[in-house]
């Protein structure tokens, strides 16, 4: 790959997921991981 | 041995509610809504953070509500500024395998089937935290994370066995599953004995989401065609089993700079957009 096109693609790539992170967070999903996050995955664990 | 000083102070950062070791519960603060890049179960008694492995399982879940940009968008961003820089330098599970495999012991290296079984962790992404999560491991509306389930030997060594050790409750519910977890826990602990990290390498799909940025990452590897004796010694050094001058940004370099430590002529550095030049690996190729 070409550096100027991989330079762009590198580019284009942190700004989709800078703008995709950003979406999420607008739009409340860092609460929903909280959610999961702060019970024991019995599944995680082995148990469920 | 900043690689290793990094790597401990990850691991260190990720789980620093030390007190959940002592009271067998986790932390549910607000910290619980950020992921960290590397993979460690955020059900460990010690975690602060997220698993991102985790996070994607549940988000892929909610598929048909709509995408998950949070966890996606993190990924992708994390994974286009740094590659598999975070398997080499901030994956707590990694670092375990890297001094599991400093016993003394035979060592495989450069096996032929090790080239088919590093497109395990592809299948392993596709299937258990896309397909199944997505369509089939659903139970009351509620996402059964597959990986987490039936293969993650990091949840296991980090909440499975600290909680069930720690919580009378959890300790009288254990069954066949805990069983096979444990089974999985104990291949990766042996086999990481005998070759360089394998759960990273063949199996996670955190380092396969990393990987297919690696070649675009902006942290990478640069091999100087010019100054590039074509000694061979930054290949034999590779753990990983790559030939970091004819393909230094390879999917499956974590970046542990092993070869730029070794390179006689200084042709290897690893940095900050450090792309190759076009047509600099094929000439190498065919000079061998």
């Amino acid at each position: 790959m070409m550096r100027s096109r991989r330079v762009f693609f590198t580019i284009i790539l942190m700004c989709a997921g800078a703008l995709m992170l950003f979406a999420g967070i607008v739009s409340g999903e860092p609460s929903s991981v909280m959610r999961k996050a702060v019970y024991i995955c019995l599944e995680c664990i082995g148990i469920g | 041995m900043a690689r290793r000083l990094v790597q401990l102070l990850t691991a260190l950062i990720y789980n620093i509610n030390i007190k959940g070791f002592f009271a067998g519960g986790i932390y549910k603060g607000r910290l619980k809504s950020v992921c960290v890049p590397g993979l460690n179960c955020y059900s460990c008694p010690g975690a602060v953070g997220s698993c991102p492995v985790g996070a994607l399982q549940s988000s892929v879940g909610a598929v048909r509500n709509g995408i998950s940009f949070y966890v996606i968008g993190f990924l992708i961003l994390t994974g286009s500024i740094f590659g598999r820089f975070i398997c080499g330098w901030a994956c707590p599970f990694g670092f375990l395998q890297e001094l599991l495999h400093k016993i003394p012991s035979p060592k495989l290296r450069k096996k032929r089937a090790f080239g088919v079984l590093k497109y395990i962790k592809y299948v392993v992404l596709a299937v258990f935290l896309l397909l199944l999560p997505a369509y089939f491991f659903i139970r009351d509306g509620v996402t059964v994370p597959a990986f987490c389930k039936y293969i993650c030997p990091a949840g296991t060594l980090e909440a499975g066995v600290p909680l069930v050790l720690l919580n009378e409750s959890l300790y009288q519910s254990i069954g066949r599953l805990f069983s096979w977890k444990l089974l999985v826990l104990a291949a990766a602990i042996v086999l990481s004995v005998f070759i360089y990290r394998p759960f990273c390498r063949f199996v996670c799909p955190l380092g396969a989401v990393y990987a297919l940025f690696n070649r675009v990452s902006v942290f990478g590897i640069k091999s100087e065609e010019d100054k590039c004796t074509l000694c061979g010694a930054c290949a034999r050094a590779c753990k990983s089993d790559i030939d970091p001058s004819v393909n230094p940004n390879s999917g499956e370099c974590i970046r542990c700079g092993d070869c730029v430590r070794v390179c006689p002529t200084g042709a290897i550095r690893l940095g900050a957009m450090y792309f190759n030049k076009p047509g600099d690996s094929p000439k190498r190729r065919d000079a061998r």
